[in-house]
């Protein structure tokens, strides 16, 4: 039993069945990706062998198709605003409310309102949504943007609320003995304790706005206000026989999101787990 | 001096309900409004256009003879029980592989979680040239008769979006289950092992029952989003051929804004709320209650 420990080896025969799984599994329909976004469209006889020639001119031509820089600006838009403003707002909120539901029933009361709301799926609210965005203007990249930051709040009370009950509330009654109104006491003090919840929150809303494709799809007509990935899907058509360029365009937009997690998988899997978990 | 700190105590201050009472009133106009107007309409026979009348519950009288309805929910239902299974068996072998004393754990890892990253409309198209082009190819070539047509095609087009769902569903899932295995006490196994207990037969009467916290957050998870499925189908089959694929999230978005049936999707909309949220329950009882007894 102790000899055992003392030299434990690897287990190489699942090892390899693993690396075999990414391999034809994982990395298959990638590899296969790649190889048709760099080819020319004469030469589909074997997609999964490496071109004849090089032509990466799919990539400027799928660029200018999709008008790429329109799109991506849109969706830097969404995303990075709503980041800014959900982590924010979203954050405070839940703190507030955490820490003074012993202190009033109406805070209670908010807190099961926003946390029930998570059990309404978008398909339900899609339709009357459409009408009520069209009322208040909201469709359009800012009014999405909007809309994402509000939506978002059920979920993060809910991850951000099960953070701050676990901090000592002593560290509020010091920042207020010091003179620090709720705002400071948080900002200053409670925040930077809540950075794994942050990561957290920062990382679902990255991935829900960058990869979303319903909400845009409901609200967002005008050409000049789409996503990448609505134009993706209205490229549909067009792109259908000429794959050359659908997979290049596929692919300027997953570079970003793959780059991200190249330097950042971790930490990435760290925030869903913990996320998840809660 | 008591009394004093308490009263401070019980104090809120005006900041914290401005700031509360400003995202739940926006919350409720841009959330709560819609949806409340989402069942409003579902009792009206409103297009999304023009004038309407009260009609009662006769929208929710006509779901249930609906041949559109019937076969969405059949196709949802069935897709959601398929998925959910294949997913989880495995996300739960690939977590207990991962798990194993094995070389180059946190990349094989990371790739395996790479799915995930991956939007569902962008693996959907990818997959659809797989099924179209490189299956029926390989097909063709070894000379069987099922792979050599395009699987979107037919009426199995439900197993190519069981597919691409699973491709990415499992990616979440063996992370969640993985998380799960290494936080169980490696003593146990010890103390197992002392017992005469390995292999299948300590992964059922050891390792199984502490994953159940796990197991509960993947089943519920699974459960929801594969009965809103939308993306993946609107990716590949657009709801076909005919209304083999078309689930109940993709039914309420083309009939319902297509098809001039605003009112009477919307109490489609409205029954599927319903069915999430006894679904939702249902596991939580179950499966919490399941958790208790074993422990």
């Amino acid at each position: 039993m102790k000899k055992k420990k003392v030299k434990e080896k690897y287990n190489w025969i699942v090892t390899i069945l693993l690396i075999m799984g990414i391999l034809f599994v994982i990395l298959l329909p990638l590899y296969m990706t790649v190889m048709i976004a760099i080819r020319d469209p004469g030469d589909m006889h074997n997609v999964l062998a490496l071109p004849k020639t090089l032509r990466l001119r799919n990539f400027i031509e799928a660029w200018e198709m999709t008008d790429f820089p329109v799109k991506f600006r849109n969706t830097a838009f969404i995303t990075i605003v709503n980041l800014v403003f959900t982590l924010m707002t979203n954050s405070f909120v839940a703190y507030a409310i955490t820490r003074n539901r012993k202190k009033s029933k109406f805070f209670t009361i908010v807190y099961y309102y926003f946390v029930s709301a998570m059990f309404i799926p978008f398909s339900v609210l899609m339709l009357p949504l459409v009408v009520q965005a069209n009322t208040f203007h909201l469709d359009n990249v800012v009014g999405i943007t909007f809309l994402y930051v509000v939506f978002g709040m059920p979920m993060n009370t809910f991850l951000y609320s099960g953070a701050i009950r676990n901090i000592p509330e002593a560290l509020d009654e010091a920042a207020k003995i010091d003179g620090a109104n709720p705002v400071q006491t948080f900002w200053y003090v409670i925040f930077p304790t809540l950075k794994p919840t942050t990561a957290t929150v920062a990382i679902l809303s990255f991935m829900w706005t960058w990869n979303d494709f319903t909400m845009p799809l409901v609200l967002l007509s005008e050409p000049s206000q789409q996503t990448l990935q609505l134009a993706q899907y209205v490229f549909k058509t067009q792109f259908s026989v000429d794959y050359n360029h659908a997979f290049a365009s596929y692919l300027l937009v997953l570079a970003p999101v793959l780059i991200i997690y190249v330097f950042c998988q971790r930490w990435i899997m760290n925030g869903v787990v913990a996320g998840a978990v809660k | 001096m008591r009394k004093k700190n308490f009263r401070k105590n019980t104090k809120v201050h005006p900041t914290c309900y401005i700031a509360v009472c400003a995202m739940g009133i926006l919350f409720f106009l841009f959330h709560t409004i819609p949806f409340l107007r989402g069942v409003f309409y579902s009792f009206t026979d409103w297009r999304g256009y023009g004038e309407w009348n009260f009609v009662g519950l006769r929208n929710y009288v006509h779901l249930l003879t609906d041949r559109d309805i019937v076969n969405a929910y059949s196709f949802t239902i069935r897709f959601s029980v398929i998925t959910t299974i294949l997913v989880n068996t495995i996300s739960l072998i690939l977590a207990c592989a991962l798990n194993a004393k094995i070389k180059f754990k946190n990349t094989i890892k990371a790739f395996y979680f790479l799915p995930y990253m991956l939007g569902t409309l962008i693996v959907g198209f990818i997959f659809n040239y797989i099924f179209a082009n490189l299956i029926p190819g390989a097909g063709k070539a070894l000379g069987i008769q099922e792979l050599s047509v395009n699987v979107l095609g037919t009426n199995r087009a439900m197993w190519g979006i069981i597919v691409v769902s699973v491709w990415i569903g499992c990616a979440f899932n063996t992370l969640i289950y993985l998380a799960g295995l290494q936080s169980i006490d490696t003593d146990v196994y010890e103390a197992a092992s002392l017992d005469g207990a390995a292999g299948i037969k300590r992964f059922w009467k050891i390792t199984f029952p502490l994953l159940a916290p796990s197991f509960t957050i993947n089943m519920v998870l699974s459960a929801k989003n594969y009965l809103m499925v939308y993306d993946q189908i609107m990716a590949m089959t657009n709801g076909g051929p005919g209304t083999t694929t078309t689930s109940i999230a993709v039914l309420i978005y083309k009939k319902g804004f297509g098809g001039g049936q605003f009112a009477y999707q919307s109490a489609n909309a409205v029954v599927l709320f319903i069915i999430v949220v006894l679904i939702a329950f249902f596991q939580l009882k179950v499966l919490e209650k399941r958790e208790d007894k074993l422990r």
